[in-house]
């Protein structure tokens, strides 16, 4: 069987056994809904206040947040496996039983689970994103759209990325660092606005180190016909996105190094 | 004092010990909070910039988010996880076997929790933003003085007032854990609530104009709110005293809330498990 059918059969698995529990799985994902909500609500009573910021509109402030709110969700319900890796596989020993699989150790721990109850963030950040082409006089052609699918790729990449680096943390912690947090949740915060708001130090930040400013803030400064205030040129702020699979790779090649110094914890 | 607070206060030092051992999960709580409230301060001061008229001076909106951050777990947003635990578990009933008065005996525990987590979160926080910054040379962005020894006084009233409403709100979601026999959707529910209507999201005078007279008389003002205005002199004179007056209200009613659902809750408690 190949890689991508078994992934499938394990996604069907993680599927059927949520879908035991639907009170449970509404409950989830309306929490899910909710809880990202309230940040749009932030961005909403602040611009019905103060109408703009630093030039940016509502509508335009609404797709950098429904761009990078729609990645997000999606490496969020992929890699639940890596999330909860330091508890549930080094902590327990149980990532012994993954090495002596005949597979990957990155294939297995994303056919962990898939998690639906994402549905809930997905569907906040669509809304946002629809709000958007509702208030601005974006002209929605197929490269417009290309060009943001990128963006979602490059930047659920970028995420999935962050989240192996965590899991990789815990070969030496044993347990999940939340600290990771900061970089996916308090990333989606910070990406929100546009990046030409912040301090120099914290745009280069997330321009070089992390770079989430390279999967939203620039393709979608050039969407939305404002590439002037990215400071590169628009062809390159096109391809930027493209630093997210970068990312993804390193935090790979971190993985295995991890996985080479992996001790069992178990009995 | 009498000998029948001893109990209470029994609990409160054994639950108060347990929690400030949580130590690395303060060390990344706190890492994740300055983050947060170093976006959260750039954020305003992009929208204050070009701003004609605020309600909320930059300064005043800069100290209202690190106070936030610091007090974040002061918050009442979830029911308490071993209480839940217990409901689950059907060991709920032992409590109604102890020899003392249930609302007091949650209420003392909710006390240690709303200060203990919080005052370990607080005091890295309030370093690092009222000192730290500062002498980085970095003062605008991070925490100024209390404005004048008269707010300081007021501000330390008022978030003594700030703990006790806090409990009185923990300790009602504790009892509707017992009456839902899950803490699920209190907690789905609770934490946007919380978030939004304490000020900790936006300070609550940013907020639309005609939000503002539901604002200032809803309960949840005065988790966070009250004693971050009368901090920065936000609130000051007989403002302050009205919006202190407004807070102890509040504790009163939920306190008489509590006892009343509890009331009709344990007389007719279901306990699960076996």
């Amino acid at each position: 069987m190949n890689a991508i059918r078994l992934y499938g059969r394990y996604i069907g698995a993680s599927l059927r056994s949520q879908m035991q529990y639907p009170g449970s799985f509404l409950l989830t994902s309306l929490g899910a809904f909710v809880a990202p909500g309230i940040d749009f609500i932030a961005v909403w009573a602040l611009f019905s206040r103060f109408r703009q910021i630093e030039g940016w509109q509502f509508g335009e402030v609404a797709l950098f947040y429904g761009v990078i709110g729609v990645a997000f969700a999606l490496a969020d319900g992929l890699t639940r496996g890596f999330d909860i890796f330091g508890e549930e596989f080094v902590k327990t020993g149980d990532f012994d039983r993954l090495l002596v699989r005949p597979r990957s150790t990155v294939l297995q721990l994303l056919g962990y689970e898939l998690r639906a109850t994402r549905i809930g963030r997905l569907a906040q950040a669509t809304l946002a994103w629809a709000l958007a082409v509702h208030l601005t006089n974006i002209a929605w052609t197929w490269q417009v759209w290309a060009i943001l699918a990128f963006a979602v790729a490059g930047g659920a990449a970028l995420f999935a990325g962050i989240l192996v680096l965590q899991a990789t943390l815990a070969f030496w912690t044993v347990e999940s660092l939340e600290i990771a947090n900061t970089l996916t949740y308090g990333g989606v915060e910070a990406a929100q606005y546009p990046l030409d708001i912040y301090a120099q130090w914290f745009r280069n930040f997330l321009t070089f180190i992390v770079p989430l400013g390279c999967v939203s803030f620039f393709p979608v400064a050039v969407v939305l016909g404002r590439a002037d205030r990215t400071g590169v040129a628009p062809a390159l702020a096109v391809l930027a996105p493209a630093l997210g699979f970068v990312f993804f790779g390193v935090s790979l090649w971190v993985w295995r190094f991890g996985v080479r110094h992996y001790t069992s914890t178990g009995s | 004092m009498g000998a029948w607070v001893r109990p209470y206060r029994a609990v409160f030092r054994a639950r108060f010990h347990l929690l400030v051992r949580y130590r690395a999960a303060a060390l990344a709580g706190f890492a994740t909070q300055c983050w947060w409230g170093a976006i959260k301060v750039m954020v305003f001061a992009a929208f204050l910039r070009g701003a004609v008229a605020s309600p909320m001076t930059l300064r005043e909106a800069v100290d209202y988010i690190w106070l936030g951050q610091a007090f974040l777990t002061l918050l009442p947003w979830t029911a308490d996880p071993e209480l839940a635990r217990m409901v689950r578990t059907g060991d709920v009933a032992y409590e109604r076997l102890r020899p003392l008065d249930t609302y007091g005996f949650w209420y003392a525990r909710a006390v240690a929790r709303r200060t203990a987590t919080p005052l370990l979160r607080a005091i890295p926080m309030v370093l690092t933003a009222g000192v730290l910054l500062p002498l980085a040379g970095l003062g605008t962005w991070g925490l100024a003085g209390p404005k004048g020894p008269p707010a300081a006084g007021l501000f330390g009233v008022s978030m003594l007032i700030c703990v006790a409403l806090s409990s009185a709100f923990s300790t009602l979601l504790d009892t509707l854990v017992v009456a839902l026999l899950s803490e699920r959707g209190v907690n789905t529910i609770m934490g946007p609530l919380a978030i939004v209507f304490s000020g900790n999201l936006v300070p609550l005078p940013l907020l639309p104009e005609w939000l503002q007279p539901v604002m200032r008389y809803q309960p949840f003002a005065g988790l966070l709110d009250t004693p971050f205005r009368i901090y920065s002199g936000h609130l000051g004179g007989w403002d302050a005293a009205a919006a202190l007056g407004r807070q102890a209200f509040w504790v009163v009613a939920l306190v008489l809330l509590g006892r009343l659902l509890m009331g009709r809750v344990m007389t007719r408690l279901q306990t699960q498990g076996g």
